[in-house]
């Protein structure tokens, strides 16, 4: 796997790396994140070679490290993403996305006759199974399931 | 379950199901008790169903409480674009308690967040309806003096009929035995039949109209043609729910047919007469467990 020697993106002294993020779910992963909003030096790079899971994509954001919480609201999208916690331009610790027991904000409710889809109320699922990705909503009780996922 | 709002069968335990049922045979014996003359009760029926309407007015006036709200959101503020948190904010101040119907699924579960009082669900869109759940229970409990051990026939639709969902979950606390009879196509969801598997509790699938013999509860449902995504499949199927008289003839004595009403055609008007049909009786039901469940919720009884 020559490739992953090369850098593929420039270096970060101090921040985040975030990567095996599935190519098409990179600009998802930065609104989710707030990255657009922040004010952080951000590189990123897509449809990259991956051995495992076809183009990916990278984020590296410097001086910025994630919350657990905050991190774990991409594993719905990117749930092989793999962080490097960057420290004097050296990898100081790694760590992958977990699926919550709880999804609040990020997904809409796929049913159309849901209340969420029809005035201002911050959808929230319960989740009912992490390998194959079932979602309860909380309002309607309707299980939604990975491919129905809109974010 | 003073206060608490009833938004899913769900929401009650078995000890809270129980309790309802009990004050509600106690209306039934005793019609009128004006225990609730100083209560303000609001009834919003965003969609009309003159069926439960009626039956929650009728709960609401024989426990002497007023009434206020409207009977369809096409007279209300809702056309002109309010929010249905405002309405529910506005309304919450001036009652004890919300009685609400709405077309859209979780709308309740969702006023019952917004609300300074409690919300009792009269129907929210396909998704939950507890209080017929409460009178389906009511009724069984009455013809067949317990809840406890019986077997329960599930008949038609069983893929997207709210009400035979809702039941199984609400009889699980009490060991049936299900029999689920519809075709292939509108089969009980996996969800529910794994539920069932993880209780312990013991169900039979098949798509013909047999077995009647063993069943204490014959829980019929409407088979609409607009659920089907093969039409041909509906002409095939569309005839072997019903149920006729002359299938009635080795049932049990005691047994009893229920429909959540109203019916098409799935049961033949043959078997009105038979005594075995309880499904009007069903309805009237209803008005008793309303009073109990508005009863217990503002904590009078
Ligand atoms: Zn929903």
């Amino acid at each position: 796997m020559a490739f992953q020697k090369h850098l593929q993106v420039n270096a970060i002294k101090n921040g985040t790396v975030i990567d095996h993020i599935p190519a098409e779910s990179l600009f998802n992963v930065i609104l989710i994140l707030g990255l657009d909003k922040i004010s952080n030096q951000i590189t990123f790079g897509t449809n990259l070679e991956s051995g495992r899971y076809g183009k990916k994509a990278i984020i590296k954001v410097a001086d910025k490290f994630f919350e657990k919480d905050e991190i774990n609201k991409i594993s719905l999208i990117a749930p092989h993403a793999k962080l490097n916690i960057i420290r004097n331009y050296a990898v100081s610790e790694k760590k992958t996305v977990e699926i919550p027991d709880e999804i609040v904000g990020i997904v809409k409710c796929f049913n159309p006759k849901c209340i969420t889809n029809h005035e201002e109320i911050i959808s929230h699922f319960e989740v009912k199974n992490k390998q194959e990705v079932a979602l309860k909503c909380k309002y309607c009780e309707k299980i939604m399931t990975r491919k129905e996922l809109i974010i | 379950m003073k206060n608490k709002s009833l938004v899913s069968i769900n929401d009650y335990s078995k000890e809270e199901i129980l309790h309802v049922l009990n004050i509600s045979k106690d209306f039934e014996n005793n019609k009128n008790q004006p225990l609730l003359s100083d209560k303000i009760i609001a009834s919003l029926f965003f969609e009309p169903s003159t069926r439960t309407r009626l039956s929650f007015d009728t709960a609401i006036n024989r426990l002497g409480a007023r009434v206020v709200g409207f009977t369809d959101s096409a007279s209300t503020s809702t056309v002109k674009g309010e929010s249905l948190k405002d309405t529910i904010k506005m309304v919450s101040n001036y009652s004890d308690l919300i009685v609400m119907r709405h077309p859209l699924e979780g709308s309740a579960r969702y006023a019952a967040e917004q609300s300074d009082v409690p919300i009792i669900n009269a129907g929210d869109g396909a998704n939950q309806h507890p209080t017929q759940t409460l009178l389906d229970l009511y009724s069984i409990q009455k013809t067949q003096g317990t809840l406890e051990n019986l077997t329960i026939f599930l008949i038609g639709d069983l893929k997207y009929g709210r009400t035979v969902h809702s039941l199984l979950m609400a009889m699980s606390h009490f060991n049936p035995t299900f029999f689920f009879v519809a075709p292939e196509e509108m089969r009980m969801p996996k969800e529910y039949r794994l539920f069932l598997e993880q209780k312990g509790i013991e169900y039979f699938e098949q798509t013909k109209m047999e077995n009647l013999e063993k069943g204490d509860i014959l829980y019929m449902t409407r088979v609409q043609k607009e659920r089907f995504s093969d039409l041909l499949e509906f002409e095939r199927v569309k005839n072997s729910y019903i149920i006729k008289n002359a299938m009635l003839e080795n049932t049990k004595e005691t047994m009893r047919i229920l429909h959540p009403l109203p019916r098409v055609n799935e049961i033949d008007v043959d078997v009105d007469t038979n005594p075995k049909a309880y499904y009007f009786k069903q309805a009237e039901n209803g008005v008793y467990v309303r009073m109990g469940i508005i009863a217990a919720i503002l904590g009078i009884k």
